[in-house]
């Protein structure tokens, strides 16, 4: 430890070795065997049971849930395989209060829902322990599916379809795979690496062939594939982010920053402001925020133009960082720096919502800062052509079919449902299931 | 406030729980804390002639758990005291000298012979002990050698040791019956026969619990094999009130005194048993649940429950259930009653669609906004939604008053009483007229 948490300026080495790793450390570690007997006994096996029905993926939580109380959670992790594929991953990052366990009877009963994301995860984790694999592909079927993007639309769809014996090539930008899992998700959240191993695991299914660092930039590269391929399937994500034009070197990008710490082996190497703050009020913003504390910063302030209630992150998230010392500014927009150097402060002007629409009041408020996070929406990187955009998103049906014949698309870049890891799971297998009924015609 | 002092069968003690002969009341060490804790009497466990049995070395009890581990049900291996009969003898008194306001009475089972009743019974009285308790019901281990439940299940053989023991003795004489016969009325009578004070019941039911998936040998495993084992716990709780019941309103035995047991382990447990005509209760498996101070609870609730019914003394409320008790065939089918889903309480877990729907009479139906409702034209009021409800009092049987239409039936209802002895469809019952 260089440096403390009181040093100024934006450094490195804010906290000791010890401090990193219990911050770094999982957050909701893992049932132990005698916790999930306990909580798998609290579930009511609701019929219809709304559980599912807030699932986006429909696992069938009853059943895995009883599978488990009897003692038989590998047969819960393939009730949960069975419906996604990346259900160690969801079980780590969902919003499982505004999803499952925020439909759970329980939670109607007694304000305490069954703790299903912790259940998934122990039937996952024994599952994947073993390092095996449950599923084993249909004939080859010849047809050959170009996916772009490995994040979770693109794995769910190229397992999906590779179970169902076609073969599948992914193109992936980045050097690695996995996509968001691999680098938009908090590390305490999916701790030891776990968002590769998955990918290992599930990649297990064979007939998966991977080209790391090949982007699939335009229009060209997109109708190449077209011909080349049976069907393209299209998960790419949202690869670039929204910036705001205030000229300061202290503006940085909140997913880029989220990126660096997932592949960071060391923490203490990773500079981080006294005084941070963090533009935005979803996911990213909290991610960021409640990071930026764990590295050391003294001060972080996550600042929104509107008010909490319209906050993008679940009350969850928000509670996650005011508990870790997050501060929280609300109804406020950046609008310039003053002063310079290490006195240098953000501008914020006061907002209010009149009519629906963001106002700025006359008040301001001005915040020491070293570093500004700015978490305020990603957008398309790449360039869909011809394909119909809508606010932005590859616009798809409910099958994930885009406006040109032979092109799927699923995840973030489409303009279905929530940007969420288990959507983007649901909709890259109902894309492949789509897929594989076009292709056996 | 009322008092919860207990006569049974001229045995004094100053509440009516009692712990069952069972390993609980093995040793003076046990009972002597049971008393600390408030316990008013005990049956020590079982006694018989020395050499002294022996119990296996490997585990006794087997169990059946509900959700969260709880314990429903018990049963066990284990044989009467495997201690020498002059050391427990010397063991009873001396509790009996340091807690004189307690029922100490003792369990006894010795060979179908008079000459060994005959020997036991001068010991026993000898230890000043307030009564015996003859053990007709165990129905493992002894009943191989001629005893327990293999006595228990002969209404004769009852009659003739329990006659052989008044002969041979001043003490109250209890006869503990085995529930592993198919009409428990006909040893009642024949412990009455024989001169008995009391009977208890039930003893436990033979039972295997489990079969070890790996091993393929029943639970609890001695070296690979397993025996059947006499089961107790909650789960036992109906079968002995049933049995209770059945011999409080049979006509030979209703002015027997029982004192019950099986499955007891709240105060609510022992006021059903007092309330279906036993004179005080007997406990064991919910003390070795949860240890003796359970018994502060069960005072406690009795106490407030007699308060709040202005009963003064235990005997007050004793079998007051016992008239309502009937056979089938004297109930009235002119009752009438629909399930009602309160809509306030429900939690929408729709387990009571689910059952009605896939194993009864398709009677509820999901409304939009998962809301759950009766179809009164389909509701027979078979109760098991209310009895799979997690949600206590959320779905409720409402009667339809005299004059109502019952929807299902299209018939009014009426305010008069009609049993099957009485129906058109009893063809017995019209061949009479």
């Amino acid at each position: 430890m260089v440096n403390s948490v009181y040093s100024p300026g934006t450094l490195p080495a804010r906290l000791s070795p010890d401090e990193y790793e219990a911050n770094f450390s999982d957050i909701n570690p893992g049932f132990s065997p005698h916790e999930a007997m306990v909580e798998a006994d609290r579930c009511y096996f609701c019929y219809d049971a709304p559980c599912i029905t807030a699932c986006p993926t429909e696992i069938d939580i009853p059943l895995f849930i009883r599978q488990i109380s009897t003692g038989t959670p590998r047969a819960a992790a393939k009730t949960i395989f069975d419906s996604n594929i990346l259900g160690g991953m969801c079980a780590r990052s969902c919003p499982t209060e505004n999803l499952c366990e925020g439909a759970c009877v329980r939670e109607v009963a007694e304000s305490e829902p069954v703790e299903i994301g912790r259940l998934q995860r122990f039937a996952t984790d024994t599952y994947m322990d073993e390092n095996i694999h449950p599923y084993t592909r249909a004939h080859e079927t010849g047809k050959i599916i170009a996916v772009i993007g490995s994040g979770p639309a693109s794995l769910a769809c190229s397992h999906r379809l590779a179970i169902h014996g076609h073969n599948v090539e992914i193109f992936e930008k980045r050097p690695f795979l996995g996509g968001l899992n691999q680098t938009g998700i908090a590390t305490y959240k999916t701790v030891n690496d776990f968002a590769q191993q998955e990918v290992e695991w599930l990649l297990k299914i064979g007939g998966i062939k991977i080209h790391l660092n090949e982007a699939v930039k335009d229009l060209e590269d997109l109708y190449q594939l077209t011909q080349d391929y049976d069907a393209v399937f299209v998960g790419a994500g949202l690869g670039d982010v929204n910036r705001l034009n205030i000229g300061s070197n202290k503006f940085l990008e909140a997913v880029a920053f989220i990126e660096e710490l997932r592949q960071a082996s060391d923490y203490g190497n990773i500079p981080i402001g006294k005084n941070v703050v963090v533009i935005g009020g979803g996911m990213t913003a909290i991610d960021a925020g409640v990071q930026s504390k764990f590295l050391g910063s003294e001060n972080v302030t996550i600042v929104y133009r509107r008010s909490r209630s319209d906050m993008g992150a679940s009350e969850h998230e928000i509670n996650l960082a005011l508990k870790n010392g997050v501060k929280l500014l609300t109804n406020a927009i950046p609008m310039g720096m003053t002063g310079d150097g290490a006195d240098e402060k953000l501008i914020l002007g006061r907002t209010e919502v009149k009519d629906g629409k963001i106002q700025q009041t006359k008040d301001t408020i001005e915040l020491p800062v070293d570093q500004v996070f700015m978490a305020i929406g990603q957008k398309l990187e790449f360039d869909p052509g011809n394909l119909a955009i809508d606010a932005g998103k590859i616009v798809v049906d409910l099958h994930g079919r885009t406006s040109v014949p032979g092109i799927w698309a699923g995840g973030d870049c489409a303009n279905l449902g929530e940007d969420l890891t288990v959507t983007a799971v649901a909709q890259g297998r109902d894309a492949a299931e789509d897929i594989h009924r076009h292709l056996s015609k | 406030m009322p008092s919860l002092n207990s006569t049974f069968a001229g045995i004094k003690s100053p509440n009516p729980f009692w712990l069952a002969s069972a390993p609980p009341t093995d040793k003076e060490y046990n009972v002597a804390r049971a008393f600390e804790a408030g316990w008013g009497g005990v049956v020590w466990k079982t006694l018989g002639l020395d050499p002294h049995i022996v119990n296996v070395n490997g585990p006794r009890y087997g169990a059946v758990w509900g959700p969260d581990r709880n314990l429903l049900g018990l049963n066990n291996i284990e044989l009467i005291t495997d201690r020498p009969l002059d050391v427990n003898l010397r063991e009873i008194k001396s509790v009996k000298q340091n807690y004189p306001d307690r029922a100490i009475v003792v369990s006894l089972m010795v060979p179908c012979d008079e000459a060994s009743w005959q020997g036991i019974l001068p010991q026993v009285e000898e230890s000043n002990a307030d009564g015996v308790e003859l053990n007709f019901g165990c129905p493992h281990g002894m009943s191989e050698r001629g005893m327990g439940a293999a006595v228990g299940q002969v209404p004769e053989y009852i009659e003739m040791v329990t006659r052989w023991v008044k002969s041979n003795t001043r003490m109250p004489v209890i006869v503990k019956l085995t529930p592993n016969i198919t009409d428990i009325r006909y040893p009642a009578r024949a412990a009455k026969k024989g001169g008995a004070d009391a009977v208890s019941l039930i003893n436990t039911i033979s039972s295997i619990t489990s079969v070890n998936l790996d091993t393929f040998s029943p639970e609890p495993s001695i070296d690979g094999k397993g025996t059947h084992g006499g089961y107790c716990g909650p789960a036992v709780k109906p079968i002995a009130l049933n049995m209770v019941a059945e011999i409080a309103r049979d006509a030979e035995t209703s002015d027997l005194p029982i004192s019950g047991i099986g499955g007891i382990s709240t105060w609510r447990d022992a006021t059903e048993f007092l309330l279906l005509g036993a004179g005080n209760v007997q406990v064991c498996t919910a003390a070795m649940t949860y240890g003796f101070r359970i018994v502060s609870e069960l005072q406690s609730g009795l106490l407030e429950w007699m308060n709040d019914k202005r009963f003064d003394n235990v005997t007050d409320c004793r079998g007051l259930a016992v008239g309502n008790v009937t056979d089938w065939q004297y109930l009235n089918l002119n009752f009438v009653t629909k399930a009602r889903i309160n809509q306030d309480l429900c939690i929408k877990c729709g387990r009571c669609f689910a059952v009605c729907e896939d194993t009864s009479h398709q009677a509820i139906v999901i409304n939009s906004g998962r809301t759950f409702e009766v179809i009164d034209e389909e509701c027979v009021a078979c109760n098991l939604c209310v009895n799979v409800c997690p949600v206590e009092e959320c779905i409720t049987m409402e009667q339809l008053q005299p004059g109502m239409v019952d929807k299902r039936t299209g018939q009014t209802v009426d305010d008069s009483l009609l049993n099957w002895t009485q129906h058109p469809n009893n063809v017995a019952a019209c061949a009479t007229d």
